[in-house]
């Protein structure tokens, strides 16, 4: 599909028995700002490592800025990636690590790794070695930012960073996005994909069971509840994710809201508050087998 | 040339190691020729008559009491043995030791192909092999010199060419297995350039098991045989070809479709 920075169909990976992903089906635009969620073991490491050609698909198809997954070369010229763990190697510093990365593209990278290092606060004069897990994905971080890539495609990017640093990595990748990079990145973090994200996917056992934009996600026509008064489970007919802690109750309603308002009429309540669940609870309601009907 | 270049740097201090510790142990003993010279006779007799394991060193082919008997055992046993060693792990781990140490996929996010990968990694391995050798050469030849002993060119040579090729393919042969583990492989290395040279062994030791100096390199890297011949067996040397060329091939073919963890 033209004009798609990611594009797979059907793509489907098994190591044997054992699944990776299952006839995946994923489309992130070309300027997007996209958030890839799924619990441990879901596939997103699995979906990146294919798109990136380290791993073969068992069958289906995927591109990568138009380009088929087979032409890594050409693909990795021009993406920048930041994986979850980053590992280099021991005995070399942190400039000489960025001097490779740079040189391996045969690009002169110079100017902009030493901004990216100053705005991250990273001494690139200590052997990675040396270097707390934060630092180590700072350098991460600059190899893949440094050669102006058109896509960046990030796997649990924020993991060691402080909060200060992850501000100052969001507002980086922000700027870049706006000068038209696409952003790809997978977080558990729930919270920095609804603040940063434009477009998000929820995978659940190798497949994706959500795709839209954040603010769709989150609008699926279900409520958190939360009152205090006496009321029980039984009285509101469709009510989930129910929590009590004395007369505070709460809980998730997707139905009929006059049928509820008619429902509270007949109770004593104190207080109530009726507001849209955040995207953290409505990906955990996907995780759970009951997911797609949230 | 940038990743044959990065290979190099990082394993500069294994060859610096490597090549300093051969290069010592044989000047060493050729230093100490001209005094073991003087007990050659009472040594070299002592030696032929031990039945089986003078075969199975080539001690009764070769007269231990010449330079170039006492140079083709010491030279086998030094630079055949410690150098099939230092081959062996560096094929082994060019291409799994990216895997076991997770810089694989730092790598291999990087435009490069596969194939150039492969042929950086390969390209340093010989390069190695051959800068230690030259060193090596160098060294042993200047400590003959030193000595005051005339410097038999052809056989010395022959050697050291012998044992090179014998570097190479056990190299290739480990780098082939490399490209299809994901684990460092040290001892399977090891385990390669050990049994290689037991074969030889057990080859000199029998003749009904002399077929096996067919397959091991050490058949044609043989110091007695290279010195009492004057040359190399082109058929043995032939099929160490093969080897080599099966273990590149092993490598491309494997590495290229490999799924890297």
């Amino acid at each position: 599909m033209a004009g798609n920075a990611i594009h797979t169909e059907n793509l489907t990976k098994y190591y044997g028995k054992s699944r990776g992903v299952d006839c995946l089906n994923l489309d992130v635009g070309t300027g997007d700002f996209f958030g890839f969620i799924g619990p441990n073991g879901a596939g997103k490491s699995t979906t990146i490592r294919t798109l990136l050609g380290l791993i073969s698909p068992t069958s289906g198809k995927a591109s990568v800025l138009d380009m088929d997954i087979s032409r890594t070369k050409a693909i990795l010229n021009r993406v920048g990636y930041l994986p979850s763990d980053a590992a280099f190697y021991t005995g070399m510093r942190g400039r000489d690590i960025l001097k490779l990365s740079a040189d391996l593209r045969g690009k002169n990278c110079k100017a902009r790794a030493e901004e990216l290092c100053d705005r991250l606060q990273l001494d690139v004069n200590k052997k990675v070695e040396d270097l707390s897990f934060g630092n180590r994905k700072k350098v991460g971080i600059v190899c893949a930012l440094q050669h102006d890539p058109e896509l960046l495609i990030l796997d649990e990017p924020t993991g060691g960073l402080d909060p200060l640093m992850q501000h100052e990595f969001f507002s980086i990748l922000q700027e870049q996005n706006r000068e038209g990079v696409t952003v790809f990145l997978s977080s558990h973090i729930l919270s920095e994909i609804q603040r940063y994200c434009t477009r998000a996917a929820v995978i659940r056992e190798g497949s994706i069971i959500a795709c839209d934009s954040v603010d769709q996600l989150v609008k699926t026509g279900t409520r958190r509840i939360s009152l205090r008064g006496i009321i029980r489970q039984e009285d509101v007919p469709g009510a989930r994710n129910w929590s009590e802690n004395g007369d505070a109750v709460s809980f998730l309603y997707s139905g009929d809201i006059n049928e509820l308002i008619r429902i509270l009429a007949g109770i004593h309540v104190e207080e109530l508050t009726v507001a849209e669940p955040d995207l953290e609870e409505i990906v955990l309601h996907y995780y759970g087998k009951d997911g797609d009907q949230a | 040339m940038t990743l044959i270049r990065h290979e190099l740097r990082r394993a500069w201090k294994s060859l610096l190691i490597w090549t300093g510790a051969l290069s010592a142990f044989l000047v060493i003993c050729l230093l100490i020729y001209p005094d073991m010279k003087k007990e050659m006779d009472s040594i070299s007799s002592a030696f032929s008559a031990m039945g089986a394991f003078s075969s199975a060193f080539g001690l009764d082919t070769l007269n231990f009491g010449t330079l170039l008997g006492y140079y083709g055992i010491e030279c086998g046993n030094i630079l055949g043995l410690g150098g099939a060693f230092f081959a062996a792990l560096a094929g082994i781990s060019a291409l799994a030791g990216e895997e076991k140490n997770g810089t694989a996929e730092f790598l291999l996010t990087h435009p490069k192909t596969r194939s150039e990968v492969v042929t950086a990694k390969l390209a340093s391995v010989l390069i190695q092999i051959v800068i230690l050798n030259v060193c090596v050469f160098l060294l042993s030849v200047g400590a003959i010199a030193a000595i005051g002993e005339t410097i038999p060119w052809k056989e010395v040579a022959l050697l050291h060419v012998a044992f090179l090729l014998l570097q190479v393919e056990l190299a290739c042969i480990c780098f082939g297995i490399s490209a299809c583990i994901w684990r460092g492989g040290l001892g399977i290395g090891l385990a390669i350039a050990v049994g290689m040279y037991f074969l030889s062994i057990i080859a000199n030791l029998t003749s009904q098991a002399e077929f096996l100096k067919e397959i091991t390199p050490f058949g044609y890297a043989n110091g007695p045989d290279i010195i009492s011949t004057g040359c190399l067996d082109s058929g043995k040397l032939l099929i160490g070809l093969a080897l080599t060329v099966c273990g590149i091939a092993l490598a491309y073919f494997r590495y290229c479709r490999k799924d890297i963890r």
